[in-house]
């Protein structure tokens, strides 16, 4: 793998980096400090600024009429559009745009008429419907949500848990048992219009983000045709446990920006702040947490671009995916505890961003697989069969 | 499974006012019939919590003569919350709030 960024890679990273720092950090300075949002006029303004630099739609692939950006390119963007207050859920507030749900790509030719096309004009929003109140972390065997065949349709019973987006939602992907005694290859997944009778939005769930909120959702007795199975019967496992591998890359961006940022601004301020006549920088204290900062940051990015650079070759990289999803959410929370320790009361007061930050970094540690499943996945990768 | 809707009790609003704290959270004002007129917030912006976005919010809904609160972290999203629950049950938002984007919610 080469460590040297293109010229091509340096421009778009580059560009980007300006961005952040000259239209989105300018604007946060007026927004709640939790906020996951901006106005609609200055969304549609930066949406029409990223589309001129041609980077709108940054995971669409080429022939949906996204932009032609390999993985590591789009890992290192994504690293740069986290850096800011509210970049590691709410990177550049949307305004690359989105591909929705990635899955759609791989839909019927009507599917994609009646859902692909629509989330990416914008028309529609989509939800993924995959954990349940009986657990997130081994969905295979966790589903209890159960589809039953009825002629050409299936009818739905069950709840899910821990849902973004479901209350916006024109449809989601939801993942249901078709077959019990098949474990991981007893799942379906079916598209959910949320406007079928039966569907329910029951309950925000709230959580140590303020923002952004997940909910919980029933199913009774939902009807669903036979036409809104993506893939095939008993095979929706398999796109769940893509969407979460490659999901992986991107999460541990995200951290590793945020860590970014937040030791940018400590080396900023330890040099300013004295104490006892002397700046904090002068302390060996502060500085090993500005080393060990420096490492985190270095083998989480490492780490991850390692990951990036494996998908787009075309080569496995399951268990290189969930070392970076690991490494760089655990090492993300680390680099954000020393800068607060280092900016005192300041850091934890929500004058800064490193409250948000920490609460958002601890989240990071269990969304989209806990580091207790990384590490049990990195270890079936290197026993192979004699671990199952 | 915590309650959805604010079910602290209404009190009376000029009496309540300075007692409120500068704590973070979310709020209502009624009319005299109990009629929730608007719903707010007090955000990590506020000058001082609660007590002066209520203020704030009292000045602007001079019908208001109740006010309930609820002390939380979460504010952004039990904002959001509260309005989709007002929303479920009555069809519309509050009359005094301005018409945002909010999801749908269909509490049991």
């Amino acid at each position: 793998m080469d460590l040297n960024l293109t010229h091509e890679q340096e421009l778009i990273v580059n560009m980007v980096r300006r961005f952040v720092r000259e239209e989105i950090l300018p604007l946060e300075l007026n927004l709640d400090p939790d906020a996951d949002e901006i106005d609609t006029e200055d969304k549609a303004r930066l949406v029409e600024k990223t589309k001129s630099m041609g980077l709108y739609g940054l995971d669409i692939p080429p022939e949906y009429g996204g932009p032609e950006i390999d993985l590591v390119t789009r890992t290192l963007l994504a690293i740069e559009m986290s850096q800011h207050r509210a970049g590691l859920y709410a990177p550049c507030y949307g305004t690359f745009g989105g591909a929705g749900l990635a899955q759609l790509f791989e839909a019927t030719d009507d599917q994609k008429e009646r859902y692909l096309y629509p989330t990416l004009r914008g028309e529609k929003r989509g939800f993924f419907g995959l954990s349940e109140p009986s657990g997130g972390s081994d969905p295979a065997r966790a589903i209890q949500t159960k589809a039953i065949q009825d002629g050409e349709d299936w009818i739905i019973n069950g709840s899910k848990l821990w849902i973004s987006g479901a209350d916006k939602a024109n449809f989601g992907l939801v993942f249901a048992r078709t077959d019990r005694d098949k474990g991981r290859n007893g799942v379906t997944c079916f598209i959910v219009d949320t406007d079928t009778p039966g569907f329910h939005v029951r309950r925000v769930v709230h959580t140590l983000r303020s923002a952004h909120y997940a909910t919980e959702l029933q199913f009774t007795d939902m009807r669903i045709p036979s036409s809104n199975i993506l893939g095939e019967v008993n095979k929706g496992f398999a796109i769940a446990n893509d969407r979460l591998t490659r999901q992986r890359i991107p999460y541990a961006a995200g951290c590793i920006g945020v860590a970014i940022k937040a030791n940018e601004m400590a080396l900023e301020y330890v040099p300013q702040r004295e104490t006892f006549g002397a700046p904090l920088s002068s302390r060996q204290a502060i500085q090993w947490m500005l080393v060990d900062n420096e490492i985190d940051i270095k083998q989480s990015m490492w780490i991850t671009l390692e990951a990036a650079h494996k998908a787009n070759q075309g080569l496995p990289f399951r268990k290189e995916a969930a070392m970076a999803k690991l490494v760089a959410s655990e090492a993300g929370g680390r680099v954000v505890d020393r800068c607060m320790q280092m900016f005192g009361g300041l850091g934890v007061a929500k004058d800064l961003p490193f409250e948000r930050w920490f609460r958002e970094m601890r989240i990071r540690r269990i969304g989209e697989g806990p580091s207790e499943v990384q590490r049990h996945i990195i270890a079936r990768e290197l026993l192979g069969a004699s671990l199952r | 499974m915590p309650a959805v809707r604010l079910t602290k009790p209404w009190l009376p609003l000029d009496a309540a006012r300075p007692k409120l704290g500068g704590q973070l959270g979310v709020f209502q004002l009624a009319d005299e019939d109990d009629q929730i007129l608007y719903i707010g917030y007090a955000g990590g912006n506020s000058l001082f919590g609660l007590r002066s976005a209520v203020a704030e919010a009292a000045s602007e809904n001079p019908g208001a003569t109740k006010v309930r609160v609820e002390i939380t972290s979460a504010y952004l999203s039990r904002y959001r919350e509260l309005l989709m629950v007002y929303k479920a049950d009555f069809k519309q938002l509050p009359p005094n709030n301005a018409d945002i984007k909010i999801g749908t919610l269909s509490p049991s």
